[in-house]
């Protein structure tokens, strides 16, 4: 077990760099850099822009030198704990950020989780009540939850929990808690907005993993070992739950790894129009004002949560899976 | 007793047995039934088509797909307004349902007009559906002018409203623009953003996981942490990143084509690993060792054994990743990243209801999501039908 997460940590490395790489990139992709936008608004403003502070900014970004040299003190000033630079903000990227992430890891997890409590309930009752109406039923609002947009779905919520329930549009918790200290108040206002958000970014995630745990029962379910349990007058509930259930859980841990930049995207445009405090709307704002130090730093951690988030579960698999932690080296 | 005196042995001790007298030919084989003869000589592509046409659900969203890529021909024709015809009058007005009864007396298609009045209190446009004013829908018509394809001046519609009237079967926006028109003319850039990406994707799917396939060993190493590295980004932020980078003095139709270039951009990872899996399981197949044996090149065991085993399969898996498309570029046209008018796409018309007000007091801005969900679901179908279909084993 240990040296499966040795291995799989090495394997991060050249993966990360790679990402990182691909992020530098995004930010020098647009023409010109901040620094000429901010001279351009200022000429538009009439204004003669400072000419020394952007001379600074230059200076300490080091703009005029080659990009390979660029992206070098880019990533050195990452391991040393420097993002960059908001030039929109005029403030170090990670103060911009900080808190946001944190409610986009949040964000997430209760996804996840969402996930994982809608599904498998369900997942089981089509497998054993296959053909049902219910199994139909289910199959069908699967496919609806992939196909309506995530945005409309948001908006439409939220008007209703507005209507029904008098929940404040918009926003992760009540204004008024806003920049107020933790407290179960604030807590329990966190938890009447999160389900928004949860619900409509969980949907699709829900829909797949209801199909793989329903397909991998089914198959369990045509096994031996299970008339065989059966037979011996094993009572249906207890062999369901003690042999075949067991098998299928594995899609549940294993397919974090697949639906995570799912659900990273959905929180993505779900949170620009809900307008909540989280990564989507800044890394919007970002792209337009092309404040790219930022953008890049952006895609960067959502990626990198990404790549955490999968190997969290592969590791967990491997704890949970000795055929994957034992053969994982020998086939490769 | 009869039968079993006839195996008794005789007198002499013989044993008697039967004996077929007639001819045997060992090169004989039990012909083939005309059904079965048909199966056996048929080619791949019409076996699939056999078992696509026993798939109602699939059928269905094929023949619904076709219809609405019909549309986008001929869009001018079938919309009752031009694009950008502005009905200032008529701002925010609700649908106009089609009615066929006045009071219990047929009348044909028609719609009640409306009168409109300014609420004080709210300032709300109100519009009061006007039971005596009856205006029937005139059909092969002549309406607003437009340029079919952008060559042809024309005025015939499919159906217009009637004179002096107005028919707006699906309510107007912002400025007073048909709905239902400009719905008709967005399903051009909606419906072909995914078949262009799909093109690309398609292209980079099969030449980087052929490579990875084919050549093996490092080279497929290197390819597969290519794509899971491209597999950890999320693709949304991924495209909006890149689509914000399109430079911002392009004309609208560079700007479609730079999209949907990104939409396959970012997508070719899914069918590169499949093309790879594929190529890797049917070199170890019987028919390529004895392609190989023959003495045929690997370009012709590429192009004329791989390539078309696994075709119908890669096809099934690309159609089911265009409804992934078409609701990436809604989504970016919705964030204001992606077209923008006066290109007009679902996504762009959607982008109208970005706020509250849309659900709340004109809920017919959000009624292009409709078409958006019909295509996707039929792209989900049908390629789910295919998908079975090209399946040889089932």
């Amino acid at each position: 077990m240990f040296g499966y997460i040795v291995r799989r940590l090495f394997i991060m490395i050249p993966t990360l760099l790679a990402i990182s790489a691909i992020s530098f990139v995004i930010i020098q992709l647009p023409p010109g850099d901040y620094l000429t936008t901010l001279l351009n608004e200022a000429r538009a403003r009439g204004e003669s822009a400072d000419l020394s502070y952007i001379n600074f900014l230059r200076e300490t970004y080091h703009l005029d030198e080659p990009l390979v040299l660029q992206y070098f003190y880019w990533l050195g000033g990452i391991f040393q704990g420097d993002w960059g630079y908001s030039f929109e903000y005029n403030l170090p990227v990670t103060e911009v950020v900080g808190d946001r992430m944190f409610l986009t890891i949040l964000l997430t997890f209760a996804t996840t989780l969402f996930i994982w409590v809608v599904a498998f309930p369900i997942g089981i009752y089509a497998a054993t009540h296959q053909y049902s109406l219910g199994d139909y039923f289910f199959t069908f609002l699967g496919f609806i939850g992939f196909a309506v947009p995530n945005f409309l779905l948001a908006l439409v919520l939220m008007y209703l929990a507005n209507v029904y329930f008098g929940t404040a549009i918009g926003g992760l918790m009540d204004p008024s808690y806003i920049d107020q200290p933790m407290s179960w108040g604030k807590f329990l206002s966190v938890l009447e907005h999160l389900w928004i958000p949860v619900v409509v970014i969980g949907t699709s995630g829900t829909a797949a993993m209801i199909r793989r745990l329903r397909a991998n029962l089914l198959d369990e379910l045509q096994k031996q070992y299970f008339v065989t349990a059966k037979a011996k007058g094993l009572p249906e509930g207890k062999a369901l739950v003690k042999y075949p259930l067991r098998m299928s859980l594995n899609p549940f841990i294993a397919d974090i790894g697949g639906i995570l930049p799912d659900l990273i995207s959905g929180a993505t445009i779900v949170s620009v129009v809900l307008g909540l405090q989280t990564t989507g709307p800044l890394l919007l704002t970002a792209l337009q004002s092309q404040d790219m130090y930022m953008a890049g730093s952006f895609v960067m951690w959502l990626a990198m949560l990404t790549v955490i988030g999968v190997l969290i579960s592969d590791m967990a698999l491997a704890a949970l899976d000795p055929r994957i932690r034992l053969g994982g080296g020998a086939t490769k | 007793m009869s039968d079993r005196t006839a195996y008794r042995p005789n007198e002499d001790g013989v044993l008697n047995h039967y004996v077929n007298t007639a001819g045997w030919d060992p090169y004989y084989r039990e012909p083939m039934t005309a059904k079965q003869q048909r199966y056996a000589t048929a080619s791949q592509w019409r076996i699939i088509w056999w078992k696509l046409s026993r798939h109602r659900l699939a059928m269905i969203s094929g023949g619904i797909l076709l219809i609405l890529y019909a549309t986008i021909f001929i869009s001018e024709f079938l919309a009752p307004y031009e694009l950008n015809t502005r009905n200032t009058d008529f701002i925010f007005a609700p649908p106009q349902p089609v009615h066929l009864f006045h009071e219990g007396r047929f009348v044909g298609p028609f719609v009640y007009g409306y009168t409109q009045r300014l609420n004080m209190q709210t300032f709300q446009r109100e519009y009061v559906v006007d039971r005596t004013d009856i205006q029937p829908l005139r059909f092969l018509c002549s309406g607003d002018r437009y340029r079919f394809w952008g060559m042809v001046d024309a005025d015939l519609h499919l159906f217009c409203p009637a004179e002096g009237g107005t028919a707006f079967l699906l309510g107007t926006d912002r400025l007073g623009r048909d709905m239902l028109s400009r719905i008709i003319y967005g399903a051009r850039v909606s419906l072909t953003v995914g078949l262009i990406g799909i093109a690309v994707s398609f292209t980079l799917g099969i030449v980087i996981g052929g490579l990875a396939g084919y050549y093996g060993g490092w080279v497929d190493n290197v390819i597969n942490r290519v794509i899971e590295i491209f597999q950890s980004f999320p693709q949304l932020p991924l495209w909006m990143a890149l689509s914000a980078a399109l430079p911002a003095n392009w004309s609208p139709l560079l700007v479609y084509f730079g999209i949907t270039i990104i939409l396959g951009l970012v997508d070719w990872t899914g069918l590169a690993r499949a093309v790879r899996s594929k190529l890797l399981s049917l070199r170890e197949e019987d028919f390529t060792t004895a392609a190989q044996l023959m003495g045929a090149e690997p370009r012709r065991i590429i192009g004329r054994h791989l390539l078309p085993s696994f075709m119908s399969h890669l096809i099934a898996s690309a159609t089911l990743s265009i409804p992934g498309m078409i609701l990436g570029e809604t989504a970016l046209s919705f964030l204001g990243l992606g077209l923008k008018p006066p290109i007009t796409s679902w996504g762009v018309l959607l982008s109208e209801a970005q706020n509250i007000n849309a659900v709340a007091i004109t809920p017919w801005i959000m009624v292009p999501v409709i078409p958006v969900i019909l295509v996707v679901l039929c792209f989900q179908f049908f390629g789910d039908g295919l998908r079975d279909a090209a399946d040889p084993y089932k």
